[in-house]
This record gives C-alpha cells, sequence and structure tokens, in this order.
C-alpha cells in the first residue's frame, strides 16, 4: 500500500493547479454558483458562457478533456488516477470542461462501440468540439429506465425515433443526444432497448424548458417526431443498449466533486472564524466544531471512496458497486454539507446572492435546494442502495 | 499511488481467516467470553508458533520483523472471527512500547519471552476519570531507597488478569504541564501491593480493577526515560487507536456477511426477506459504512506504519469506524429479528464488542474534538 501520489502524480497535480490559476476568468470561483454534487446549477447546462468556452478549449489543447484516453482518439494516455487528480483539482476550483461526452459518452463509446465508431467520434469529443445531452428519462420511466417506450424503427439505413424524453439537461446547450430507445418492444425486459447518438438538429425535434427548482433552465423536456437517425449511430449492438447504458451510468456516477466539497469546508471554517456571535468566534463553539468535524471526517471517507474507484480502473476493472457507493456517499453529503453550513450561519444562510448580508456570496442557499438533485439525479439514492444489495450482494430479485 | 495489499498481507489474511475459523470457533469464544481466564492457553501456544506475537519483532528478538500494516491486516481478521485473550494487550498495547523505548537489556530479557508466548502483557493507562490525556494520570511513584513506590487506581485495563507484566503509567513528577513527570513502569503483576478484580462488562472483555498500594519496583524497571514517558505512551495510543479500528472492520464485515447470508435464506410471506427493499437497503447501508471504515483504517494504519504524522487520520478512521461498527450490528438484529436476540446465536458477540470498541482510545464525540483541534477550530 501507498496512499502518497508518485512523483509524476504529484507533478501532475502541480501542473493542474497552475493551470487553474492562471487560466480560469478572473473571480470565476466566486461567480459560479455550482454546488458540488447538485446538477442544477451546472454553468454549461444553462448557457454557454464565452469565458469559460475559451478555457474549455485551453483544455482540449492539453489533452485534459480526456486525460485517461489512448493518445490515438485524443487523449493524453494518462492513467486514471491522474484523471481523478484532474476532476479533484477541477471541482475544487468550481471549473467546468469536461462533461458528459468526455465522462459518459467518450468512455462507453471506448468500450462499447465499433472502431469506425471510435474514429468517428472520440477525437471530436476529446477536442471539446461536441456537446451531449442524457436522453434517458421519459415522463413514465424514471428510475424504472426499462420501461421506456420511445420507440426507433428501422427504415432502410435510418432508424426513425419518436417518442418523448424528459429531464434533458443541457438539451439546449448540446449537438447530440446520448439517447436510450426502444428497438424491440416485443423483446423480454431490458432486451429491446439500444442506444443512439442524435443529432440535435435534426427534423423533427422539439426543445421545450423546465426550469429547475433554483429558477435556472437546465432542464428540457425534447419531442422526436418521425426524427430519423443513420443505423450507425446505434452504439455497439443493437438491443444490447441496456447492459451499455448501466456502465455508462456507472462512468457517470464517478464524477462526483470531492474538490468542490473540500473547498466549500474550508470556505465554511473561514467563515466560523471571522464570525462571532456573543463576543465568541463560531469556530470555538463546541457544538459547531463538533458538527464541522464530522463534516470533514464524511469529506474523508467519500475521498477514499472517490481514490478507490480510479485505482481500479487502473487495473483494469470496472466498478460497479463501488460506484454506487461513492454515489451515494457524496450525494448524500452534498445534502448534508448545505444543511450543516445552514445550521453554522443560522439565518444569514437563507440570504440568496446579491444580498449585502448573505455570506459566502449566497452560495449556501443555492447548495441546499441544489443538492436535492444529488440525491436524485442519477439514480436515486434508493436505487443505489438496489445495485448495492442486488449486484453487489446478490441479495434475491423475489 | 497503490491501495492494495501485497502478496504477502493477502496470504497473512488468507491463512489468519482459516485458522482463526478453525481453532477458534464461536463455541470457544463464548466458553472463553464466560471464563475469568478469557484466554485459552492452548491457542495461546499455537498463535506464538505461528510468529504471530513477535510479528513486528526484529529477528534477533524471535520476531518475524513485519510492519504495523501487516499486524493490522492480521487484526481485521481477528475481528472478524473474534479471538478472545489478551492479544491486542500484548501485541498492540504491550510488544512495542517496550520494542520502541525499553533498552537493550530490556528488549533481550522480554521479547523473546512476548513472541514464544511466556510472557503476557498490557498497559495500565486509564484510572477512574477515564480520560486518554496526561492530566488524567493521577497516580503517583515516588522515589524511596532506589525504589519506586507506586500508589493509585487504574481501571479499565484489559486482561490484566492474566497479565504477567504491567506496563504503569504513573506521575513522578508534578509539572506545570501535564505531559511533563509521567514514567512507564515495568511491573511484575504478581508482585505484592499490586491487587486486580476483575470487571464484568457488556463485551464479556476482560477489563480490571488494578490498584497500586505502595508497590515497589525497581529504579530499572523504568521503561524509557524518567518523567519523560508522555510521548511513548501517545504513540502507543495512536498504534492501538488504528489496531482497534482494524478489529472493528472485521466485525462489522462479519455481521455483514451474517445478515445478508442470513437474507437470503429466511423465508417470510413466501419470499426470502432479502428480496424485500427495507432489508436490501439496510444491507447497502451496511455495505457503505464497512467499506468507508475499512479505507480509512487503512489509510490510517499506512501512515502510522511508515511513521508519517497521523493525527487527523487516526482520529478520522476510528470516529467513522466506532459510529459504521455500531450501526451495522444494529442493522443486523434487526435482520435476524428475534433468533439475534437469543445468547446461543453468534451476532450478540459482535454488538457488544461494538460498543466496547467504540468507547475504548476516545468514543466519536472524542476522536472529532481531535479532528476540530487538527482543521485548526
Amino acid at each position: 500500500m501507498d496512499f502518497r501520489f508518485t512523483g509524476q502524480e504529484e507533478a501532475f497535480r502541480r501542473e493542474v493547479d497552475d493551470f487553474m490559476q492562471r487560466e480560469l476568468p478572473a473571480n470565476w470561483t466566486e461567480e459560479t454558483l455550482y454546488w458540488p454534487g447538485g446538477y442544477g446549477t451546472i454553468p454549461d447546462f444553462e448557457k454557454i458562457n464565452p469565458a469559460t468556452e475559451i478555457f474549455r478549449r485551453k483544455l482540449a489543447e492539453k489533452g485534459w478533456l480526456a486525460i485517461s484516453w489512448p493518445e490515438e482518439y485524443g487523449g493524453a494516455g494518462r492513467t486514471h488516477i491522474e484523471q481523478a487528480i484532474f476532476h479533484e483539482r477541477i471541482s475544487y476550483y468550481r471549473a467546468t470542461g469536461p462533461d458528459i461526452g468526455t465522462l459518459i459518452s467518450g468512455p462507453a463509446i471506448m468500450r462499447f462501440g465499433s472502431d469506425e465508431m471510435k474514429r468517428e467520434w472520440l477525437p471530436r469529443i476529446a477536442r471539446g468540439e461536441i456537446r451531449f445531452w442524457l436522453a434517458y428519462s421519459e415522463p413514465n420511466a424514471g428510475s424504472d429506465l426499462a420501461s421506456i417506450k420511445t420507440s426507433a424503427v428501422e427504415d432502410g439505413d435510418d432508424l426513425v425515433i419518436n417518442g418523448q424524453k424528459t429531464w434533458g439537461s443541457g438539451a439546449h446547450t448540446s449537438d447530440y443526444a446520448w439517447m436510450a430507445v426502444m428497438t424491440d418492444p416485443d423483446a423480454p425486459a431490458r432486451k429491446g432497448i439500444s442506444l443512439v447518438i442524435v443529432n440535435n438538429k435534426s427534423e423533427g425535434i422539439t426543445i421545450r424548458p423546465i426550469i429547475n427548482i433554483l429558477g435556472l433552465h437546465s432542464f428540457n423536456e425534447v419531442f422526436f417526431d418521425d426524427v430519423r437517425v443513420p443505423q450507425r449511430n446505434i452504439v455497439g449492438e443493437k438491443n444490447q443498449g441496456w447492459y451499455y447504458l448501466m456502465a455508462a451510468l456507472d462512468f457517470e456516477r464517478l464524477v462526483v466533486a470531492i474538490g468542490g466539497m473540500r473547498r466549500t469546508l474550508e470556505e465554511l471554517i473561514q467563515y466560523t472564524k471571522g464570525t462571532y456571535r456573543n463576543g465568541q468566534a463560531l469556530s470555538c463553539a463546541p457544538l459547531i466544531q463538533d458538527k464541522l468535524a464530522e463534516l470533514a471526517i464524511e469529506i474523508e471517507v467519500a475521498d477514499m471512496f472517490f481514490w478507490q474507484t480510479a485505482w481500479m480502473l487502473d487495473r483494469g476493472l470496472l466498478p460497479n458497486i463501488e460506484a454506487s457507493v461513492l454515489k451515494l456517499a457524496t450525494t448524500e453529503l452534498s445534502w448534508k454539507l448545505a444543511n450543516t453550513a445552514m445550521e453554522v450561519m443560522g439565518p444569514y444562510a437563507q440570504l440568496e446572492r446579491g444580498s449585502k448580508w448573505a455570506p459566502l456570496g449566497g452560495r449556501i442557499c443555492t447548495g441546499y435546494l441544489d443538492c436535492i438533485s444529488a440525491l436524485v439525479g442519477a439514480g436515486t439514492s434508493e436505487i443505489q442502495r438496489n445495485i448495492i444489495a442486488l449486484r453487489g450482494l446478490g441479495l434475491p430479485w423475489s | 499511488m497503490d491501495l492494495g495489499l501485497s502478496e504477502e498481507q493477502e496470504m497473512l489474511k488468507t491463512s489468519a481467516r482459516d485458522f482463526l475459523q478453525k481453532e477458534c470457533p464461536k463455541k470457544l469464544v463464548k466458553q472463553l467470553d464466560e471464563s475469568d481466564e478469557g484466554y485459552s492457553p492452548e491457542l495461546w501456544q499455537k498463535i506464538a508458533g505461528l510468529g504471530w506475537l513477535g510479528l513486528m519483532f526484529p529477528d534477533k528478538y524471535g520476531g518475524s520483523g513485519g510492519s504495523f500494516l501487516d499486524l493490522v491486516v492480521l487484526l481485521e481478521e481477528m475481528g472478524y472471527n473474534i479471538l478472545p485473550g489478551p492479544f491486542f494487550s500484548t501485541v498492540v498495547l504491550g510488544g512495542p512500547t517496550i520494542l520502541a523505548a525499553g533498552n537493550k537489556e530490556q528488549k533481550r530479557e522480554l521479547l523473546p519471552g512476548i513472541a514464544s508466548g511466556e510472557i503476557i502483557l498490557t498497559l495500565a493507562l486509564t484510572e477512574p476519570s477515564v480520560g486518554y490525556d496526561a492530566s488524567s494520570v493521577k497516580t503517583t511513584a515516588v522515589a524511596h531507597n532506589g525504589e519506586y513506590v507506586i500508589n493509585g487506581t487504574k481501571l479499565f485495563v484489559p486482561d490484566a488478569n492474566v497479565a504477567d507484566l504491567l506496563l504503569c503509567v504513573a506521575r513522578t513528577k508534578e509539572a506545570e504541564n501535564p505531559e511533563d513527570g509521567i514514567t512507564i513502569f515495568l511491573v511484575d503483576a504478581k508482585s505484592p501491593g499490586v491487587d486486580c478484580t476483575l470487571l464484568k462488562t457488556l463485551a464479556r472483555d476482560k477489563q480490571c480493577e488494578v490498584l497500586f498500594n505502595n508497590a515497589s519496583v525497581p529504579k530499572e524497571n523504568i521503561l524509557g526515560e524518567l518523567d519523560q514517558g508522555w510521548p511513548v505512551v501517545q504513540d502507543a495510543l495512536q498504534k492501538a487507536t488504528v489496531a482497534k479500528c482494524a478489529e472493528m472492520v472485521g466485525g462489522a464485515q462479519a455481521a455483514l456477511d451474517m445478515a445478508v447470508a442470513y437474507a437470503k435464506e429466511r423465508i417470510q410471506f413466501n419470499r426470502p426477506i432479502g428480496s424485500f427493499q427495507a432489508i436490501q437497503h439496510y444491507c447497502a447501508n451496511m455495505v457503505s459504512d464497512v467499506d468507508g471504515s475499512r479505507f480509512v483504517t487503512y489509510k490510517a494504519a499506512w501512515k502510522v506504519s511508515e511513521g508519517l504524522p497521523a493525527t487527523m487520520d487516526v482520529a478520522v478512521a476510528k470516529a467513522w469506524t466506532s459510529e459504521a461498527y455500531r450501526r451495522v450490528t444494529l442493522l443486523a438484529h434487526q435482520i435476524f429479528g428475534a433468533i439475534g436476540f437469543t445468547m446461543d446465536h453468534d451476532l450478540h458477540l459482535y454488538y457488544r464488542r461494538a460498543k466496547a470498541s467504540e468507547m475504548m482510545f476516545g468514543d466519536s464525540a472524542f476522536q472529532r474534538a481531535i479532528v476540530s483541534r487538527e482543521l485548526g477550530l
């Protein structure tokens, strides 16, 4: 065992750190609303900010949008531990860059796609030229994702898609849908689903905004009316989509904002040191010390889950229940971070950004709302527990 | 970064599990729990034969030169199976302390005997105030005619009932800084003026009250330096805290494994209870608790093993693991229902130990206070 970074890992961490400090727009970390774990405040889901777009290009130039990908696909050919180091740092700085394409679609194409598909899509994703949105959920298929109804029927070289997707985060700022469709409705459950890439500009797609709990337009409902997609856009084998989807969801669950949680705790600690109530700094109150220590301990636990999954990937293992444990631990922590901050700060924490009285730029008020999406998105906490119990421990379905 | 055990550690783990399963079945565990001695001399000799008692000692003292991390791997298995007896007291609290602080003669005289199973040790630190800080040490040792005379009460001393030698932490000087003036004495447990009473505890672990009433020890029995014993105690406590976490990780894993196996076979409402989501989610919570405990414990153990600063990591591990083990055994009881509430069943062995371990070396609130200091609060 060796919990230290190697010399190379340490050097890479410093390089990333320097880059963030040099290249991020001034005051970015204060300006962004980003809450670690939440989905509702991810900047690119709302609108593409020209300043962060420049930052993203620079990341792409360094190969940092695809750190652990092989160089032949435009990656940096580094390890997953190094990729994790990058993610920890980027989330600490509340920066954007890696997205659905680089974190979910790309790794899935690399694992399940044909050589042709890899050549067609991976370099463009690595260069940051295209964005994806996740077209999974439907009005009647949430946690029970296998019951999707959106159909894709063969017609010559194409598939013709009809149906409705919902909770499409950033569908309006993306170029392609990474989409689950029903290609064989007569097949047994989970055996008739395919994964397909659909161009947002295709005829027959209508995108309508859904305003999230924070008042931001991150979500969309998206309608597909006779949308034609070339069959070569099917990822891997037709009707095998459920399996790919589960793996892709595991990749999604590995993306956790461990650095952002540390950052917020640091800010909270600073706040308690500089805030006096009844002549005493908040940081001297035993109850507050205990609450902050509890938070720090849980961050340390989550941190170990985080590195464990990266370490597994470097050994060629595919985290599955580990991904669910990580997702469960960090999202519950996302809520706890916001709730503890509220308890520590008291009434000031309820103030929105813009008030001169709002501590930490109103970030806690936002976080208290956004953390709900952490508990629900990418599979609810209950779904994670099902996965751990059924797939991990082999408990019976019935 | 490398988060895996070495090949040798994996082998140690597997052989320990096999050995303990065969040589220390639950029937024996229960028998020993209810006995006054709390250990089996026959099993103790077998363990000595495996080299576990001198695991961390160099070859020249009859040891096998293992690391603290190796010991932690072994302790996880002892927690998993449960091994009643003075292993923790002798091999974690006593042996390494003598190895670290003893002079050449003391080491030559004692370490081979510890490794071969002839000498059982324990650390007599805590007192009725149950603090783990230097100011809680009220027991005094006063120099008199080339000897030291010890007076005071030590409480919750593990395995003193069977120990041959006590490492008694006493105050030899009143100083402004309570950490100054602490000395460790090697005291023959049978010497006049030393009186040991076994306490009957929740976990049936053998904790004792040890009274020192004008007990005389020669000054040669000072371990380390006069008045300078506190850093040695702190070092021993740090190791012991992580070591206790390792035992707890093993115990929590065992409770989880038992509960999952039962949930798969117990039929109610015409289906295995493990098919109910309520039970599944309990089990999932247990997995998070057990795995999280293991990761933070091994991180702390690795740091201690490497001699790196580990105050924060040790406190994190003990704070988290204490609560996790308690939660896991409670959920396991919920899954087992009434059968788990019987003496015949094995689960109570873990439930009892979870609480005892939680309280030993500082509970979660105590550890969180350390964490908050480390955070600069």
